[in-house]
């Protein structure tokens, strides 16, 4: 059994909380208990069916509110697969949510309202998924059943998506016709739209093909944490521990250490289990080398003739998360894999509109929820890829150093 | 555990590996860290994480356990056993010792529950720690499916949920002022099922009260309490004995059985796979009291 992590983006109006009740519900997640509760609710609010959209409506504020405030992490799983769902809330000043929700995701769903079609938010949607590569995409046309099932209604979605898809690089997109409220291709294939050939969403779910969608090419592995047991038994004991963020890394490698750019070999990979021959993205694992190196934590280690670019100019797509606009000639702190560094922010080439695409390149300032492109000067440097390439060396975060809160999200489109 | 030759991890090995990071990360980041330990499954599954994380040097920080003075006494004895055999640094934070110096009183349905927060805070304080790794998943509750894996805390130990900082990629935030601290969950990701796959993968010790033995019980409020010191049946309960295993391990006056036949971790799981209700909701009498009771304790500074 794998894993699947994937985010969920529309509006309540889409029926996205109906449908991830009934991914929960039949696949028997959803407890009895739980489902109490949201049958105690519904009654009380006066509905007249269960609301399975009650079950992931988590605090208080929001059931009061009938909104969503933030994301929601969900799980079922099925024989085949463990699923984690990023529930994102849809509306337009959650762009940060879903931008959170979507970083760690291997696939997404947009849901678009089959009576409504196309709609502004799904092209948002859409767009978002793939500024942060979400390397699958899945559009549910949900209440198929408000449309007869009709055939035409979801061809015509599909062809206008499929068209809008190929202007965004989607690497991946399947397009599915359900009714969550009904359960119509969720599970098994649905017997009132029997022109449709593809497979049920959770086939889907279960079967897309995930493994070849990390980078096993470009060896990246930020050292996190220096393990030196200091103990009698284990007395010369040096080893470097972190995530492979990148290739697959075996024992004999050659490999340089960035920024001291000193050569060496691999001695060893060690786990608590034992020595692994070979360690690859996301394995948590501790690299021992040959020689005795001043190596420390945000030092990279990499291939000699494949490493990334150190680099103090950054050139990013950055979604701005906070009140306070951004604006240039700001100091932020920067994360970027296990290295930080303080950051300035140079110029904010253009503003995007994420619903046209339009490039406002005479915007001054980034507010909470846009996305624009922006040239940091970093005080130490980065060792970088294009997002495209890695998600993992390709992403940041950017920090305001007095209030300590995460206040933006970076993509790297190049360094200079 | 091995690995396929096409470069793929078993969901169980993703979580482990997601895990260990968290734990490094926060070692490498934060001054002050200690481990909330309580005995019960998800602990003794983060503890072990922890290990993993840093061998074959020792865990680098102290484990810390709220005392209720309510514990089932294997608990204790399976804390200090761990304990010794990581030989890492044990911190009490004691319930009964806040009682008795009044800084707490318990509620009138004997539930210390809520009064672990202050107790906690205190010794947290104490010792300035400046993150706590807690076992909470977030499947166990709705309040919790919306808490970052860093979950900032103000200088009361208290957690808003409107303001939580966005959590991208691997890259978490851990930066503090003077005062405030982190509430790190390692096992946020994981589900009840993943963490007896991976006790049973991992072939953990844990202690035997998660195990159906026949014990002697009696039935309260529709759950079935082990009779003891700690929770003597009233009248007109009758003690029998039935086969029954513990889901998780709350105090000892306030935490029930379920009538089970699983002797071994595979039965348990076999158990769970078809289990209808929550783990909390099935045996923990403390958490039964509204929807949003978990949200309410946590705001307070809960674990």
């Amino acid at each position: 059994m794998d894993l699947l992590r994937f985010a969920t983006a529309g509006s309540v109006d889409d029926g996205k909380s109906t449908l991830i009740g009934r991914l929960l519900y039949d696949t028997k997640t959803i407890f009895e208990d739980q489902l109490e509760a949201v049958e105690r609710s519904s009654r009380l609010m006066g509905a007249d069916y269960t609301n399975l959209a009650l079950l992931t409506d988590g605090l208080r504020a929001e059931r009061e509110q009938g909104i969503t405030i933030d994301v929601a992490y969900r799980y079922f799983a099925t024989p085949k697969r463990k699923f984690i769902i990023a529930d994102t809330p849809g509306h337009i000043q959650y762009t940060r949510n879903m931008v959170t929700g979507a970083s760690t995701a291997d696939l997404a769903i947009v849901l678009v309202d089959a009576r409504r079609g196309m709609v502004e938010q799904s092209r948002r949607h859409a767009f978002l998924v793939t500024l942060l590569r979400v390397p699958h995409l899945v559009v549910a046309v949900n209440k198929m059943d408000l449309v007869d099932h009709a055939q035409s209604v979801y061809e015509e979605i599909r062809d206008e998506f499929t068209a809008f898809a190929t202007k965004l690089e989607v690497p991946d997109l399947t397009v599915i016709p359900i009714s969550a409220l009904n359960g119509d291709n969720i599970v098994h294939r649905s017997e009132a739209m029997p022109w449709y050939e593809g497979p049920s969403l959770l086939h889907h779910l279960e079967n897309v093909h995930v493994a070849s969608d990390r980078n096993l090419i470009d060896v990246r592995f930020p050292v996190q944490y220096v393990i030196r047991p200091q103990s009698q038994e284990h007395h010369d004991y040096r080893g470097y521990a972190g995530t492979v963020a990148g290739g697959v890394l075996k024992a004999g490698d050659e490999v340089v250490v960035l920024p001291s750019g000193f050569a060496t070999r691999i001695a060893g990979i060690d786990t608590e289990d034992g020595p692994v021959e070979e360690a690859f993205p996301p394995m948590s694992v501790t690299v021992r080398l040959e020689d005795d190196l001043d190596v420390s934590r945000g030092d990279m280690i990499c291939r000699p003739h494949n490493a990334p670019i150190p680099s103090q100019d950054i050139d990013a797509m950055v979604c701005w998360m906070t009140d306070t606009p951004l604006t240039a000639g700001r100091q932020l702190a920067v994360k970027h894999t296990t290295r930080s560094a303080r950051a300035m922010v140079r110029d904010l080439r253009y503003r995007l509109d994420v619903n046209t695409l339009h490039r406002d390149e005479e915007a001054e300032f980034l507010q909470l929820n846009d996305i624009g492109r922006v040239q940091l000067r970093t005080t130490a440097p980065l060792f970088v890829d294009e997002y495209r390439r890695n998600r993992a060396t390709g992403g940041f975060i950017l920090i305001d150093e007095s209030t300590n809160s995460t206040v933006g999200a970076g993509m790297i489109v190049g360094s200079d | 555990m091995t690995t396929a030759p096409d470069y793929r991890l078993s969901h169980l090995q993703a979580l482990e590996a997601e895990s260990i990071h968290i734990f490094r990360e926060v070692a490498a980041e934060l001054e002050r860290p200690a481990l909330m330990f309580s005995g019960g499954k998800d602990s003794i599954v983060m503890l072990r994480l922890a290990e993993k994380a840093f061998w074959p040097a020792r865990i680098p920080f102290p484990v810390l356990h709220v005392d209720t003075g309510l514990n089932f006494p294997e608990v204790i004895d399976f804390r200090d056993r761990r304990v010794a055999q990581l030989k890492v640094e044990l911190v009490v934070a004691s319930v009964p010792d806040a009682i008795e110096r009044g800084l707490v009183q318990p509620e009138p349905n004997g539930s210390r529950n809520r009064i672990q927060t202050p107790v906690l805070l205190e010794t947290a304080r104490q010792h300035r720690f400046t993150a706590l790794f807690g076992g909470a998943r977030r499947d166990e509750e709705k309040a919790r499916a919306k808490e970052r894996i860093f979950s900032f805390r103000d200088e009361f130990g208290q957690w808003d949920p409107k303001n939580q900082r966005p959590e991208l990629w691997n890259l978490y935030n851990g930066r503090i002022h003077l005062g405030e601290s982190i509430r790190v969950f390692p096992l946020s990701n994981w589900t009840e099922l993943d963490v007896w796959y991976y006790i049973g993968a991992q072939e953990l010790e844990i202690p035997d009260l998660y195990l159906a033995r026949g014990r002697e019980v009696f039935e309260r409020d529709g759950m079935l309490y082990a009779a003891n010191d700690l929770c003597p049946p009233r009248d007109g309960e009758t003690v029998f004995t039935a086969k029954v295993r513990y889901r998780t391990m709350g105090d000892a006056n306030l935490t029930a059985a379920v009538r089970s036949e699983a002797e071994t971790v595979d039965r348990i799981i076999d158990e769970i796979a078809i289990t209808r209700l929550t783990e909390r909701g099935a045996t923990r009498g403390d958490d039964r009291v509204s929807e949003a009771a978990m949200e309410d304790r946590k705001k307070e500074g809960y674990f």
